[in-house]
């Protein structure tokens, strides 16, 4: 189920402005991936090209590939709505739907995309929940509204709701940046058991996360306002810590900067 | 600076104000209060069953009895009629200025959407007594004033929704979108509930507005005193436009049933408000209630 990820020549542009230029990295199935760097670096936006999520942005475009096992995403003929089926993205701020109570919230990726599953909703829901730790703190009130849950809560509802599709990557965005430290190593407990299934790619603001929580780990940097972001490093988290090649990545992982 | 106490000065200033934001309030509020308890005075003297029940079917002015029914059953059938045709359109319209629309065309379809806000009604009557009537052979109908209260309705319809979808946080598009759900599909099953109870408030506000609306309704409906169920054929009565003949007459009898027509129409208002609550409360976001 869990896939690989090959990036090459991969360039971001909003309009006529580029805002990534040129990133080429790969990611192991069933590992966890870390991108770090300072702010506007454009890592958000090489997390968002992976799930052509990118391109709901109005004039949004990308060049390069992006190879998910053999298949080239964005080659001719690929739906980017059957893309983000298989690609599952989890956000900052959990956005679970209102309307929905938590049963309908997970089932939710299943149900709007047509998909009955008659009997099996129950099972499906279940798992999903269980898989994102959320199962023994809702099975009880499974009908009750999705948004009458707290913030650590409410994101690890959307996690279940991104695995009950069973995507074969799971991209999260600065998972943890508007959660409390409780809910901060409840989700990182989650990402470590969930590698065991799925591909994990993860953007984080906080370098202490990356190193906890990652196998790998890519640093990306800008050189000024307006200049697009590039990948400076990526290697084994232990090593990119403990000894980076790039005077940049040092810099950053040492607060000089960033 | 001192960390004691307001000063005399600063303790008075707030009562001014205080009390002058309360007056303000009160001299807003008397209009509508003395509004409603007149017509409620002088409406209650002839609203009873026999009048709701019905028509002025040979009755003449000076007769105490008669009633409303093919009225109330005439605006009822006209503003139905309207609503119909303008809750779908200005749906679509409002998505497609949300969810679609960049260019030009978005453009021009909010300009003119602003402009109608400012249609007099007398103008919309106008329009579809030369275009339907005048123009295509029509004779006066029901339907030809249900044709200028969808006019009227339409702009208040196409804005308050068009707000409503704004409101939606793009996050739970994202959040559906990163789902593989289809674009439309969000929209119905994700944007639309989520915005529903705005724009039934908003799809209300737009059915008050056109329940009274006279102007259309004297060019295009005709004169009727007799019960017309048909609204595509035939003239028809309306409630607004009783209101406006009965009380034009010197009759006390005919004055008398023109209040009680006015106090059946703000009940009317009323109920449909009572009914718009009802549907945003049962269909609102389940955490909000």
């Amino acid at each position: 189920m869990a896939k690989r990820i090959d990036v090459s020549g991969l360039s971001a542009y909003y309009g006529a402005v580029r805002a990534i230029e040129d990133i080429s990295l790969t990611v192991e199935p069933r590992t966890v991936t870390a991108f770090i760097g300072p702010s506007g670096c454009g890592k958000s936006t090489v997390l968002r090209t992976l799930n052509r999520m990118h391109e709901v942005i109005p004039g949004a475009r990308v060049e390069g590939k992006v190879m998910l096992d053999d298949v080239d995403l964005y080659g001719a003929g690929i739906d980017p709505v059957a893309v983000r089926r298989t690609i599952g993205m989890v956000f900052q701020r959990p956005n679970p739907f209102p309307t929905m109570s938590i049963y309908e919230n997970v089932a939710a990726g299943l149900r709007l995309n047509g998909i009955k599953a008659r009997g099996d909703m129950d099972g499906i829901v279940e798992q999903s929940l269980r898989g994102a730790n959320l199962w023994n703190e809702v099975k009880d009130r499974l009908n009750k509204p999705g948004m009458g849950l707290s913030g650590g809560q409410q994101q690890r509802l959307c996690i279940a709701r991104a695995i009950a599709v069973s995507p074969d990557v799971l991209l999260m965005d600065e998972p943890c940046s508007a959660l409390d430290p409780i809910s901060t190593l409840a989700i990182e407990d989650l990402i470590a058991q969930l590698k065991n299934e799925y591909t994990i790619v993860i953007v984080t603001h906080n370098m202490q996360q990356a190193a906890r929580v990652s196998d790998r780990t890519a640093f990306f940097n800008i050189e000024g306002t307006g200049k697009p972001g590039k990948l400076i490093e990526i290697d084994d988290t232990p090593r990119i810590f403990a000894n980076p090649s790039q005077r940049a990545t040092e810099d950053y992982i040492t607060g000089r900067f960033g | 600076m001192s960390l004691s106490h307001p000063s005399p000065v600063r303790k008075a200033k707030n009562s001014a104000a205080y009390v002058l934001v309360v007056l303000a309030f009160v001299v807003a509020i008397i209009p509508l209060v003395s509004i409603l308890w007149t017509v409620i005075v002088k409406g209650a003297k002839d609203f009873n069953g026999e009048f709701l029940s019905h028509s002025m079917r040979n009755v003449a002015e000076q007769d105490p009895n008669g009633g409303a029914y093919h009225a109330i059953l005439g605006t009822l059938e006209q503003v139905g009629i309207a609503v119909v045709i303008t809750v779908p359109l200005s749906l679509m319209a409002a998505i497609f200025l949300v969810e679609y629309g960049r260019g030009r065309l978005a453009q021009w379809v909010t300009f003119f959407v602003d402009v109608m806000m400012g249609l007099p009604s007398i103008v919309a009557g106008l329009f579809v007594l030369s275009f339907w009537i005048l123009g295509l052979g029509f004779k006066v109908s029901g339907f030809a004033a249900s044709l200028a209260l969808t006019i009227l309705m339409l702009p208040i319809a196409i804005r308050s929704t068009e707000e409503m979808l704004k409101l939606v946080s793009p996050a739970l598009r994202e959040a559906s979108y990163a789902l593989g759900v289809p674009k439309w599909r969000t929209i119905t099953k994700v944007v639309l509930p989520t915005a529903l109870p705005g724009i039934v408030t908003g799809m209300m506000l737009g059915v008050a507005r056109i329940l009274g609306e006279t102007a259309p309704v004297l060019l295009l409906v005709g004169v009727s005193e007799s019960i017309n169920p048909n609204p595509f054929a035939n003239p028809q009565g309306s409630l607004p436009l009783f209101v406006f003949s009965e009380a034009q007459n010197s009759l006390q009898t005919a004055i008398n049933r023109g209040w009680a027509a006015a106090l059946t129409l703000i009940i009317l208002v009323m109920l449909l408000n009572l009914i718009a609550r009802l549907i945003a409360w049962w269909k609102a976001p389940a955490a909000a209630r």
